[in-house]
């Protein structure tokens, strides 16, 4: 029964990621038009962007190879499976135990270095510049990443996602002044790797001073798609984690429909909120000079040390 | 009369708007005198060819030669040979000839001697060499467009490898191509390719009338429209002898500056874009829309194209119009306050903008820098200031100065000359001359006038020349981006490939413009 329900948690949650993931990036759009004054595009604006493109043709360099085609295939299967370990609906998931914390990072890794790998494919001078930025802000972003975890695995003697997500949201409420630090990281962590402002900017034209987007100029039709697709999956993936690691409360921890139903509630709510706090930020900030970037990762590193040193120091004991 | 201590005689022209003298010299004294104005540090204004061919036995082709001296406007005349036309090289004197002397070898093939540059500059293949659009026996011909292989200049060494960007770009804006040689995000060299927008406009002046060219004149680039009709009136109005009414000019001058507010509003909504400060654009843009939706109203054309005529202009304006005005004013002036706060408050903003894209006063006198960057360098050229045509002269403005030279500084410019304008044009509002608004200019046979004006961007330059018939002749318009453009190539010099965009926008320089 507990399997039954695992696999139909599963399956709920991962066609909730993939239908709602565009949903979310349409509803940054929105609020980040209203706070510039601008009428919004519509919410559904990105599905129309992915019903247009899946049935554009695709436009192939001719000295394309195969990785290149195979490329946004492998990228979006990476941010389907990241987007259904995330615990976001429930803990009780059939695939949590074939992932934990550090595979998760790995499996942004995976997706970032073959589509650096794509990028160069092709051989135009956009796709190696943006690859050596996508590269740079990597390895800077990983590390801090993966000490952000670190401090949440201490906290719940776990790397599994779904027990340390269990473990913040069923204890008693206590401030883990550990996790202030760990959240604050978590979020330049995630402005980074999901290319927003400061760090990069998803709306330019400017060839020159794109990351991800330089990467990816070379592709069109179904692949394009399926980028676009699977980068608004990463966004998803990396809110519902923001959300499940510093907010959890509301999560199903028991099998059981109403569970998932207030779980499902509470976290739209909580994805809206978080949408209006990026586009917030995008619009408050300008971007930074690209050899800014080590320092911002740098700072968002530093704040999860220091995570781990508060946690070592003041709530080891508890 | 006697210039610079030099032995050429300057006739004096008859032109009621731009102080202007010419003389026809031989290639030393055209080597000598350059050499003289560029010692008094004066700048070159433009440089272009004609073909003086059908005047008659004896006669070839000419390269003018126009400099701005504190005396007013000169031009220097050199004839040239009928066969292999050549010309001394003054790229040595003048770095930002290089470019206009390509333009006048590309045009009327008459070649620059000596080590000059004599790649090709506007031809991009795409018509034959032996093809010049400005000899009066080429004929209008088509020819199948071609892929060129233009010789850039090759920077070699350990991880240098080259970024070749344009003509055409990720989004929807003018074409040019730039070739950086970088290591890493770090830029060595940039070089500039350019002239993708060849229209065939001077070839296109021949053989109009004065009025027709002036529709023409003001289509040159579309955001100096004001500037470049008025440069071309005042040649026009030289050729007719005829001084416009006083309110004519006025008029002139207030179309002047709201295309000089508009424009300024325009580019510093997109450095804030570029910076990716979205609400940056989106509150200067609405600014400039407030603006120009009121020049279609008051005027009848949102970048006011054809109001002014030679002779004077074709819209007036009445106490409702001025009252409108003057409460536009106050609102921008209120508006613009708030927003230069935002900008001057953005730490994010001023650490993109401060030391980036940096022309140091020294390089910007080498390179002979004009208008708008050059003031944000140091250069005091302001033709309201330097060279005032009326009204200007009473109006007095004040020229706006900053001396670092980088983006900020050339944002701050914007922001003092918007500042300005708003000034300006309240004065005009106040104190414009009642009378006529137009007077008949007629076309006189064999006579030359110039247009001189500064533009937003710098001094814009029209040289105007009547054939026999009274129809155009020649008509050269200058933009003074062929002086701008050749700076950028040094502002990116040590900064890194993604702040080109911000660079190049600092600038704004026209695509279009110089190349006709």
């Amino acid at each position: 029964m507990i399997t039954f329900y695992a696999f139909l948690a599963q399956l709920i949650e991962l066609i909730a990621a993939l239908l709602l993931a565009p949903l979310l990036v349409g509803w940054i759009n929105q609020c980040r038009a209203w706070l510039q004054n601008r009428s919004a595009p519509p919410l559904l604006q990105t599905y129309y962007t992915l019903h247009k493109l899946f049935h554009k043709d695709v436009l192939l360099a001719h000295n394309a190879s195969p990785l290149f085609r195979a490329v946004p295939y492998l990228i979006f299967a990476c941010m389907a499976l990241a987007s259904a370990i995330v615990p976001t609906l429930s803990t009780t998931l059939i695939l949590a135990p074939a992932a934990d914390a550090i595979a998760f990072v790995g499996l942004f890794a995976l997706a970032r270095l073959f589509i650096a790998l794509a990028a160069m494919d092709v051989g135009t001078a956009f796709g190696s510049l943006g690859s050596r930025r996508e590269m740079l802000i990597g390895f800077l972003a990983e590390p801090a990443l993966l000490l952000i975890f670190f401090t949440t695995s201490l906290i719940s003697h776990s790397t599994s996602l779904s027990s340390i997500v269990k473990t913040l949201a069923s204890t008693d409420f206590i401030i883990y002044p550990s996790l202030a630090f760990a959240g604050t990281a978590f979020v330049m962590v995630s402005l980074a790797e999901n290319a927003r402002i400061p760090i990069d900017n998803p709306t330019t034209h400017l060839e020159l001073t794109m990351i991800h987007e330089a990467m990816i100029l070379e592709y069109s039709g179904r692949h394009l798609a399926l980028i676009e697709w699977a980068s608004a999956l990463k966004l998803f993936a990396y809110s519902c984690l923001g959300i499940a690691l510093f907010i959890p409360y509301g999560i199903s921890a028991t099998a059981g429909i109403m569970p998932l139903l207030t779980a499902a509630a509470s976290m739209l709510v909580k994805l809206a909120a978080m949408g209006f706090g990026l586009a917030l930020i995008e619009t408050l900030s300008a971007k930074m000079r690209i050899f800014r970037a080590p320092e911002f990762l740098g700072t968002a590193f530093l704040l999860a040390v220091l995570a781990m040193l508060v946690h070592l120091l003041l709530e080891v004991g508890k | 009369m006697k210039l610079l201590n030099q032995t050429i005689d300057f006739e004096a022209l008859d032109n009621p708007a731009v102080t202007s003298y010419a003389a026809r010299v031989n290639a030393g004294e055209l080597l000598t005198f350059c050499a003289a104005a560029r010692k008094a540090k004066r700048p070159l204004v433009a440089l272009w060819g004609s073909d003086e061919r059908d005047r008659g036995e004896g006669f070839g082709f000419a390269l003018h030669t126009a400099l701005d001296l504190s005396e007013g406007l000169v031009c220097l005349t050199l004839p040239l040979a009928a066969e292999n036309p050549s010309f001394p090289d003054l790229a040595p004197i003048y770095p930002v000839a290089n470019r206009m002397q390509r333009a006048v070898m590309d045009t009327i093939g008459a070649m620059p001697e000596g080590d000059a540059d004599r790649r090709p500059w506007l031809r991009h293949a795409n018509w034959p060499a032996d093809f010049w659009p400005l000899r009066n026996d080429a004929k209008d011909a088509q020819f199948e467009a071609q892929n060129e292989d233009y010789a850039f200049v090759r920077v070699e060494g350990d991880g240098v490898h080259e970024i070749a960007v344009g003509p055409i770009h990720a989004g929807i804006i003018e074409p040019g191509h730039f070739r950086f040689s970088v290591t890493g995000e770090s830029v060595l060299r940039l070089e500039q390719r350019l002239g993708w927008t060849h229209k065939g406009i001077e070839r296109r002046f021949k053989g109009m009338g004065l009025s027709d060219g002036a529709r023409l004149a003001g289509r040159v680039s579309g955001d100096s429209t004001v500037a470049y009709a008025w440069a071309y009136a005042q040649a026009a109005e030289a050729i007719g002898a005829v001084t416009p009414p006083p309110r004519a000019l006025w008029l002139r001058a207030l179309l002047l500056e709201r295309e000089r507010i508009i424009n300024h509003l325009g580019d510093l909504g997109y450095l804030g874009n570029d910076v990716a400060l979205a609400f940056g654009l989106m509150q200067f843009m609405r600014l400039k829309e407030d603006w120009v939706r009121e020049n279609a109203r008051l005027f009848g054309h949102r970048f006011m194209m054809d109001r002014i005529v030679p002779g004077g202009v074709s819209v007036d304006i009445d106490e409702d119009g001025k009252r409108a005005i003057a409460a536009q004013c106050d609102v921008l002036e209120g508006e613009l306050h708030a927003l230069k706060d935002i900008y001057d408050d953005h730490a994010g903003l001023q650490d993109r903008f401060l030391t980036t894209g940096r022309i140091t006063p020294q390089l910007a006198e080498t390179l002979g820098v004009i208008g708008l960057a050059g003031r944000a360098s140091g250069q005091c050229w302001d033709l309201r200031c330097n060279h005032p045509c009326a009204p200007y002269d009473q109006l007095q403005p004040h020229m706006q100065l900053e001396h670092n030279g980088d983006v900020a500084a050339r944002a701050l410019v914007r922001f003092g000359e918007v500042k300005a304008s708003l000034d300006l044009v309240r004065k005009i509002l106040r104190e414009m001359p009642d009378g006529d608004i137009r007077s008949e200019v007629r076309s006189d046979a064999n006579k030359r006038g110039f247009g001189w004006i500064e533009g937003w961007r710098g001094d814009i330059f029209v040289a105007l020349e009547t054939g026999s018939d009274g129809k155009i002749r020649r008509c050269h318009c200058h933009d003074p981006s062929w002086q701008i453009w050749p700076a950028l190539e040094h502002a990116i010099i040590d900064n890194i490939v993604p702040d080109f965009p911000l660079i190049n926008k600092s600038f704004n320089l026209s695509y279009a413009g110089p190349d006709l």
